[in-house]
């Protein structure tokens, strides 16, 4: 199978903070790649990377092949075309309404799209996550988990090949969890979208996952399939995940 | 291997260290903020234009401001005019009143107060919007929908204040000449005719200009601190709370400081 992301032996420092350590992970195409690993393990510090807001202090990530870490502001724009992003805090425009917050990345993205079709494409989205009748609410105007929602409409309206899902379910109840669950399945299987979701809801991200990757302190402990990163031998995993098993 | 320093020669050294890292800082950031000058500049001329966006920041700057510049104007021209009568009383030289407050006004007082009362208002409103927007990701989620943040965000706000601040200054100087006749002719009892001619024969259109070039440069460098500060915010509230007050001290201090240079140039 074709790889879509590669990320190859990179290291990221904050100040003194060592948070990535030699972190090397391969994304491959149409599958749904989950990272697990506890708060402040890295993970967002590697979705960022994937999609070319951080650069490495050394290493390379690869978007279909192509180095994305010398790229310019201009080729990564060009290149973040085939991304969509669910920010882990939904990161919508708050001057801006529900509506206009989906429609964004259509009205000013690089896509020609008529304005009957982002009417269209965007309340199709947002009915499909039972945001229906919040299209005029503000973002202060929702609660966390109608938030991430849109977040969620906003990152899937572009149609996009890859979608990076930043703790996608986190704060959600369980019946809208299984809904997001559900979209990012059916945006594989339906449109072969290619998936990398970072999570700790051990439940969710087993349930959507081809392959899973466990970081623990900025290092890929485990890669492996779901069914076998429960036999994992890792003390710190066996921990993670015995907590889900406990319930 | 490096010689071994005294204690005492530490300590005479340790002021210059002081001093010598903060220049090097200042010219790093100054640097830092010629380069995202020049990164906006280039946006601002090439597609795509987003007019309703620069639209939005044109009446945010220009209109938005227009109540505070025409009070800061008119009182400004009065009580300028109100010390010179008193002054040029002295020397029995009233009738040059009119002309030296509209001098002052057109060179001087009208771009500067102007600009500080757009660094006060309109640079600190750019640097918490844009810090807000960094701090909670939505600079990120921009970037990630491939619309570029300096375009979209930063270009027409730098250009709705190279484009306002000379309008407002305009403004500026014609409510602080209407507020200069009021004082002089109506209350102070100035010749109307001895007022007008003074103004008419030492007023040159070269004055003018040299007040508006002053505001576009003031304008464009309010709006661009204001930019900076917030487009770089980080950590959290605090984060954006420094580089809100960071935008008006550094905006501030540059109008004067710009005035300075400007002045010389024109002289």
């Amino acid at each position: 199978m074709p790889t879509a992301i590669e990320v190859i032996n990179i290291n990221k420092t904050f100040g003194k903070h060592h948070v990535l350590h030699g972190v090397t992970l391969t994304v491959e195409e149409g599958t749904t790649r989950v990272i697990l690993g506890g708060s402040g393990s890295g993970k967002t510090v590697i979705m960022k990377h994937m999609i070319g807001l951080l650069k490495p202090d050394s290493g390379e990530v690869r978007v279909f092949g192509q180095n994305i870490v010398p790229l310019k502001q201009d080729a990564l724009v060009e290149m973040r075309k085939s991304f969509g992003m669910v920010f882990q805090q939904a990161a919508l425009f708050d001057s801006m309404s529900v509506f206009d917050n989906v429609a964004f990345p259509l009205v000013e993205g690089a896509q020609k799209v008529s304005k009957e079709d982002i009417k269209r494409r965007v309340e199709e989205k947002l009915s499909i996550l039972g945001l229906g009748q919040a299209m005029q609410k503000f973002p202060s105007e929702l609660s966390g988990g109608m938030r991430k929602r849109v977040g969620l409409a906003r990152a899937l309206v572009t149609e996009p090949k890859i979608v990076l899902y930043d703790e996608p379910t986190t704060g959600l109840d369980p019946i809208t969890t299984d809904n997001v669950d559900q979209m990012i399945l059916e945006a594989k299987q339906k449109f072969g979208v290619t998936s990398v979701v970072i999570s700790h809801d051990i439940a969710s991200a087993l349930r959507v996952a081809d392959r899973v990757a466990f970081l623990h302190e900025g290092t890929i402990v485990e890669d492996t399939s779901p069914a076998e990163l429960r036999k994992s031998q890792h003390p710190f995993v066996k921990k993670f995940l015995s907590t889900w098993f406990d319930k | 291997m490096a010689a071994a320093v005294s204690p005492a020669l530490q300590k005479l050294t340790r002021p210059l260290e002081v001093i010598g890292s903060g220049v090097i800082d200042g010219l790093d950031d100054l640097g830092a903020v010629l380069m995202f000058f020049f990164r906006v500049m280039t946006r601002m001329f090439r597609p795509p234009f987003r007019m309703h966006v620069l639209f939005t920041q044109l009446e945010f700057v220009g209109v938005g401001s227009l109540f505070i510049v025409l009070l800061t104007g008119v009182f400004t021209g009065a009580v300028f005019t109100l010390q010179s009568v008193d002054a040029f009383a002295r020397f029995s030289a009233q009738s040059l009143v009119g002309a030296t407050v509209t001098l002052a006004l057109a060179r001087e007082l009208a771009p500067v107060l102007t600009a500080l009362m757009v660094a006060g208002r309109v640079g600190s409103a750019m640097a918490t919007e844009l810090g807000t927007m960094r701090v909670t990701e939505q600079i990120d989620a921009m970037e990630v929908m491939a619309v570029d943040p300096l375009g979209y965000l930063v270009a027409p706000r730098v250009f709705a204040g190279a484009f306002m601040v000379p309008l407002l200054t305009m403004l500026f100087i014609m409510v602080g000449v209407a507020g200069s006749y009021l004082v002089a002719v109506i209350f102070s009892g100035i010749d109307e005719g001895a007022y007008m001619a003074r103004i008419e024969r030492w007023l040159d259109p070269s004055d003018l200009f040299q007040g508006l070039s002053k505001a576009l440069v003031f304008g464009t460098v309010v709006a661009l601190i204001g930019c900076y500060k917030g487009f770089h915010a980080a950590g959290g509230a605090r984060g954006v709370g420094q580089a809100t007050t960071g935008a008006v001290v550094i905006g501030s201090i540059a109008i004067f400081v710009l005035n300075y240079f400007l002045t010389a140039l024109w002289l």
